[in-house]
């Protein structure tokens, strides 16, 4: 591991202030299922992808397709801590003119890999990337984050269903379990129950995890390099709105943006859980 | 009246005509919030149908229901229905089932979700299929009574609905008639087709040419589909130039509609205002002045072109 979990911890909380931060800007946007996905994302490129300005887009890079497009905030913070893209430009998001629209485009913006918001399509896209990989015979694994709402598109079973056709081993995709969509919980709206039953139906390798620990992000990330011969499932649980008390699991702030008195609340909230991490950091030292 | 959302004036007319027809039935996948069937939901949980993020299956079901006697209306983004063309082309259109396909979010004026949530070439790809109308309201009596005639009418039909409030254009006493196109304002030296959320901004492109001693007819087509032939062809042997102005690709729209019957009738220049590329990201107002849909770029492209 390059960094501690305290570390990570620590980048996570930043991502959040950024992500209210831009939304806010913005006056627009996915607070919800930006702030779900932090800590996947965290581990993501911090510990596997490792994305730098130098291999954002080399042949040989590990691929992230963000399924959920709806989510690019969190990837945008992402990018911009990882130096990829300028860190003041995160502001721009959703302005006229900005690389960084409103859902992920890849004409504007190579390193999102695919141009998403259009749900259900990002697995087959992925799952394309990963058998050219097989081709070539390259290692770069690729990952690709869904929604649990996502999870109810055709196109997403139909990529199910392919990817352990083709001996996948590496393809990993990660679903924001959050429990919320737009309409309301998703077990309301269109249950996806019992989705790790039906994965592993589908020949997956499924691994269930609480998708805000890093240990268990992290080792479930490991086991997926390690397993042959089939793609890897991970089911992620998360809390929609994660880190922001009033926004956590209120199907309200699915599409959102906090006006400057929110924002105030919210970054309030998210500096004293930075300021206690970075306390924690100092009792270590 | 205060400026409306056209989505919204749909769902107050379809919560109303939901008691006067129990035959209709409502499904969405996971935007009635944002199509505004919500409001019908609420009030007939019996007759509404959450599909959930799945509008293939919508849409499919939508001709089942439609088959077995009921008046579907099937909801979404403009873009997501036509991402499911082929099954829109199959189980509606050459089923012939009396589907309603209702498209909101049309155009760029969705602003700053960007290009993925816009409807921009739906209209195209629905006038191409035989046996379904395309019906573009442009305030909120025209939408009203235009749900009303496509509850009450059998046959397919794509509404195209915006997310943005639009200013009243018709006067409270105006009656919507399916396939007649409507004479907002007369002029004699060029006519202004326009669909939706920029016939307004197309009238007061046509005040603002006035002042420059151009006289420009404006001409609202609501149904793009059948369109209004005979006074498309009379609007170009009266003014000669034409003008068309949408929300949409110039690709496949109201502008490919007019050219086509003209063209085949009565050739004279036509100028298509639209979209030429993918939308993006910014509010609506930067956007209408950055692709040329507010008044002035409308009224600018008008005075170029009649030069
Ligand atoms: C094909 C398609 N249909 C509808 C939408 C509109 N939409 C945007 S986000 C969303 C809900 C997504 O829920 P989920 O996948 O659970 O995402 P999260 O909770 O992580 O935000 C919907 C329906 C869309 N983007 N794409
Ligand atoms: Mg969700």
């Amino acid at each position: 591991m390059e960094n501690s979990i305290l570390d990570l911890k620590i980048i996570a909380t930043k991502i959040r202030i950024d992500i209210i931060k831009m939304l806010n800007l913005a006056g627009s946007g996915h607070p919800g299922g930006s702030l779900s996905c932090v800590e996947i994302l965290v581990a993501l490129f911090w510990e596997k992808i490792k994305r730098t300005p130098e291999n954002a887009l080399d042949p040989d890079r590990d691929r992230f397709i963000l399924s959920k497009g709806h989510g690019v905030p969190a990837l945008y913070a992402v990018l911009a801590h990882r130096g990829v893209i300028p860190y003041e430009e995160i502001f721009t998001l959703r302005k006229i003119n900005s690389r960084l629209q409103g859902h992920p485009s890849r004409l504007d913006l190579p390193y999102v890999e695919a141009s998403t918001g259009s749900l259900g399509q990002g697995l087959s896209i992925a799952q394309g990337i990963a058998l050219a990989g097989k081709i070539d015979k390259k290692n770069y694994r690729v990952y690709c984050l869904l929604g649990d709402g996502e999870m109810q598109e055709g196109q997403v079973w139909e990529a199910i269903m392919s990817a352990p056709k083709f001996k996948l081993d590496n393809l990993c995709a990660i679903v924001d379990y959050n429990k919320g969509q737009i309409d309301g919980y998703v077990k309301d709206v269109m249950n996806i129950e019992p989705l790790v039953d039906k994965l592993r139906a589908f020949n997956w390798n499924v691994i269930e995890i609480d998708g805000h620990d890093f240990e268990q992000i992290l080792s479930a990330l490991d086991e997926a390099e390690l397993i042959k011969g089939k793609p890897t499932f991970i089911v992620a649980h998360t809390i929609k709105g994660k880190g922001v008390s009033f926004m956590e699991d209120n199907h309200e702030w699915h599409g959102k943006a906090p006006n400057d008195e929110e924002t105030k609340i919210a970054l309030k909230e998210l500096e004293e859980q930075l300021n206690e991490l970075l306390s924690q950091k100092m009792e270590v030292k | 009246m205060p400026a409306k959302a056209t989505r919204v004036s749909f769902g107050e007319a379809l919560e109303e005509l939901g008691e006067k027809i129990p035959d209709i039935v409502v499904l969405d996948a996971d935007l009635s919030k944002s199509t505004m069937s919500i409001k019908f939901a609420k009030k007939f949980p019996e007759r509404f149908f959450e599909m959930g993020i799945a509008e293939q299956n919508m849409i499919g079901t939508a001709a089942g229901l439609a088959l077995a006697g009921k008046i579907p209306f099937a909801c979404s983004f403009a873009c997501f229905l036509i991402g499911r063309y082929e099954t829109i082309r199959m189980s509606v259109a050459y089923t012939n089932a009396n589907v309603k396909l209702v498209g909101t979010h049309a155009g760029i004026g969705i602003g700053e979700d960007g290009y993925s949530q816009m409807g921009l070439e739906d209209i195209a790809l629905m006038r191409a299929l035989p046996n379904v109308s395309v019906v573009q309201p442009c305030d909120d009596i025209e939408t009203k009574q235009a749900v009303e005639y496509i509850a009450t009418h059998e046959g397919p039909v794509f509404l195209r609905l915006t997310r943005q409030a639009l200013e009243d254009v018709n006067p409270p006493d105006y009656k919507f008639n399916f396939g007649k196109g409507v004479v907002l304002k007369d002029g004699k030296d060029v006519t202004i087709f326009a669909t939706g959320g920029v016939v307004f901004n197309s009238l007061l492109a046509a005040e603002e040419l006035e002042k420059d001693g151009i006289s420009a007819r404006v001409v609202n087509i609501h149904t793009i589909k059948p369109i209004d032939e005979e006074l498309v062809i009379k609007c170009a042997i009266e003014t000669g130039r034409i003008v068309t102005v949408e929300d949409h690709n110039i690709v496949g729209g109201l502008g490919s509609a007019v050219m086509e019957v003209l063209s085949e009738n009565y050739p004279v220049k036509v100028k298509r205002i639209g979209i030429k590329k993918f939308g993006e990201s910014g509010s609506p107002k930067a956007l209408y002045e950055k692709y040329g849909l507010d008044a002035k770029s409308i009224a600018k492209t008008v005075r170029e072109f009649l030069k």
